[in-house]
């Protein structure tokens, strides 16, 4: 089912080919969103959201606390109830959610406490034992790598461990869609990196992955098309490289001359950096070259949503 | 977008695992974690034993012209209150797993619902059974209390216990809705479990409370099914001690019985799957 080409980055690490722009059309579709509107009370949190995720995507929403991408995600897993619009996921509409659905898709939900005096293996062997078509229990936890915790209780982890449990029993039994619901909120930097090389392994194997983070890094590590929510509607939706223009936004030169630093603002940055090449003859000192960052982009985007 | 929209290909049909097998699997999970939390263990069965032990010794007295002693009253009492543990545990425990994320988690999952009560119920009716030969043993080593020797005492037991423990459980399930938050259920449900043992003739013979109270807590299983435990452990003759002159236990069936519906419609009705913070 997966189409997608992977290569090996410069970084040694797996990063996914793009391939939204050739190869959207034809594939199957994943999860459908039309005019979907939800409001408690006064208050609108979605109003008038449309998305297409297509199978075998990792697809990431961003968005400020409140913006509406949690209960878009929550409808999106069966959890809500919507006011209008339509919703398919899988083909079915999680509004009337059935069992053989359910055994079809993965969900990691944000911070929970709960099994806490069952150890790990105990744990996910007893909801191995809820799908149908469940993975081996000793393989999945030493995937999520806690097979040196495997015969612990579930109290006595970490909270970084914890999690991966969380995505331990998301992804027990071979979903074909995995929701991670800001999946790395709390972690140290090294358990964040082993967790993205968890996800892209799982991407790799074809998991459709719908990912709601407050981590502009993280969505950009993962995600094939990101879309930022605010105000309840989508305000940008793209490749986390080209979102809001961020590939041919101006560029900024920075270097250092006569003991001060210097930048300018400019559309052709390689002119610059060969001009300066020519000036230093060679080596220009502290040089960078930046655009705006997937952060800038963000921020510009939830502050004008226009 | 210009997507046209596929169904993704029908995935061969799978056979999911049996409701009642699930169900089996979550009682032997819960009650292996329940017995691991020692401080729970250790509160929920010494709690009726300390009560037999302390009432036990006090009124060691002989009741009036039927040869049965008061302690003996206490056993049949606090069987009672331990066939409605059932009310506290699932009271608090459904309360806690709303506020820990385990239902959360369970709803997204393909377990049937009902799995999940029946692994409940089971749990429940494993720890009241555990309860009551706890405090039988100690009935019968400590305080002269004799087991009935006819079947059909023993049938009258069974029926008064499984009818008690599961509408007690039930209406546990319906309050179990009732607390803000896990950490507040504790206090909401105990409170009037207390109450209620207090009036229901579990401490205090019912024949001694006003008829007020009495008529209270005729509304509630607790006192019907002190009343059948008092039948099958103090037999005939303990029937005059009976504010009715008799045990009744045709309305002790009728009363228990309707618990098990009423709870029933009560826990379709209320129930909640998610904490009041989501909504």
């Amino acid at each position: 089912m997966s189409t997608e080409r992977w290569t090996t980055g410069s970084t040694g690490r797996w990063c996914r080919a793009s391939r939204t722009a050739t190869t959207l059309e034809g594939m199957t579709t994943a999860v459908r969103v039309r005019g979907l509107t939800k409001r408690y009370g006064e208050v609108q949190a979605v109003g008038g959201i449309d998305l297409d995720i297509s199978a075998g995507e990792v697809f990431a929403i961003l968005g400020p606390n409140g913006a509406g991408k949690s209960t878009t995600v929550e409808i999106m897993e069966g959890y809500r109830t919507r006011d209008a619009g339509e919703v398919s996921v899988l083909g079915v509409d999680p509004g009337r959610p059935t069992r053989e659905w359910r055994s079809r898709i993965g969900v990691v939900l944000q911070t929970a406490n709960d099994v806490a005096e069952a150890t790990v293996r105990e744990t996910v062997r007893h909801f191995a034992g809820y799908y149908p078509r469940a993975k081996d229990p000793d393989e999945v936890i030493e995937q999520v790598g806690l097979t040196d915790k495997a015969g612990t209780r579930i109290r006595q982890l970490s909270g970084g461990q914890r999690r991966r449990v969380d995505v331990a029993l998301g992804v027990i039994g071979s979903p074909e869609l995995l929701f991670l619901d800001e999946p790395t909120t709390g972690f140290d930097p090294e358990a964040r990196r082993q967790f993205w090389e968890l996800i892209e392994n799982m991407a790799h194997q074809g998991t459709t992955i719908v990912l709601t983070t407050h981590y502009l890094d993280e969505a950009e590590a993962l995600a094939d098309r990101v879309a930022v929510v605010s105000g309840g509607r989508i305000v940008a939706e793209g490749d986390p490289a080209t979102l809001g223009g961020r590939a041919t936004a101006k560029a900024r030169v920075g270097w250092a001359e006569e003991g001060e630093h210097r930048s300018r603002e400019t559309d052709t940055p390689t002119r610059t950096v060969l001009e300066l090449a020519t000036r230093f003859d060679g080596e220009v000192p502290e040089l960078t070259v930046t655009r705006p960052s997937l952060e800038d982009v963000y921020l510009r985007l939830i502050e004008n949503p226009s | 977008m210009t997507q046209t929209v596929t169904r993704a290909p029908a995935p061969p049909i799978d056979r999911q695992p049996s409701a009642i097998r699930l169900g089996l699997s979550r009682a032997a999970f819960e009650t292996k974690t329940f017995f691991r939390e020692r401080d729970a263990v250790i509160f929920t069965f010494s709690f009726p034993i300390v009560l037999l032990l302390i009432f036990g010794s006090i009124f060691a007295d002989e009741l009036e012209g039927t040869g049965l002693n008061v302690s003996q009253l206490y056993v049949a009492g606090l069987i009672g209150s331990a066939a409605m543990t059932g009310f506290q545990n699932l009271g608090i425990g459904i309360a806690m797993d709303r506020d820990d994320g385990t239902l959360k988690r369970l709803l997204g999952t393909p377990l049937p619902r009902s799995s999940y009560f029946v692994g409940r119920a089971l749990n429940t009716l494993f720890i009241s059974f555990c309860q009551v030969v706890i405090l039988l043993v100690i009935g019968v080593a400590l305080f002269g209390l004799e087991l009935p020797s006819e079947p059909s005492m023993w049938v009258t037991f069974v029926w008064v216990f499984v009818l008690g423990v599961f509408g007690s459980a039930l209406l546990g399930v319906a309050v179990s809705s009732l607390p803000r938050s896990g950490k507040s259920a504790s206090a909401v449900i105990t409170m009037p479990f207390v109450v209620l043992q207090f009036i229901s003739g579990v401490y205090i013979p019912v024949t001694q409370l006003p008829p007020w109270l009495v008529n209270i807590a005729s509304v509630f299983p607790l006192k019907w099914m002190c009343q059948g435990f008092r039948s099958v452990f103090l037999g005939d003759a303990g029937a005059t001690l009976e504010l009715a002159k008799s045990y009744e236990l045709d309305r002790v069936a009728l009363v228990l019985g309707a618990w098990v519906v009423g709870g029933l419609v009560l826990c379709l009705t209320t129930f909640r799957w998610k904490s009041r913070r989501d909504g």
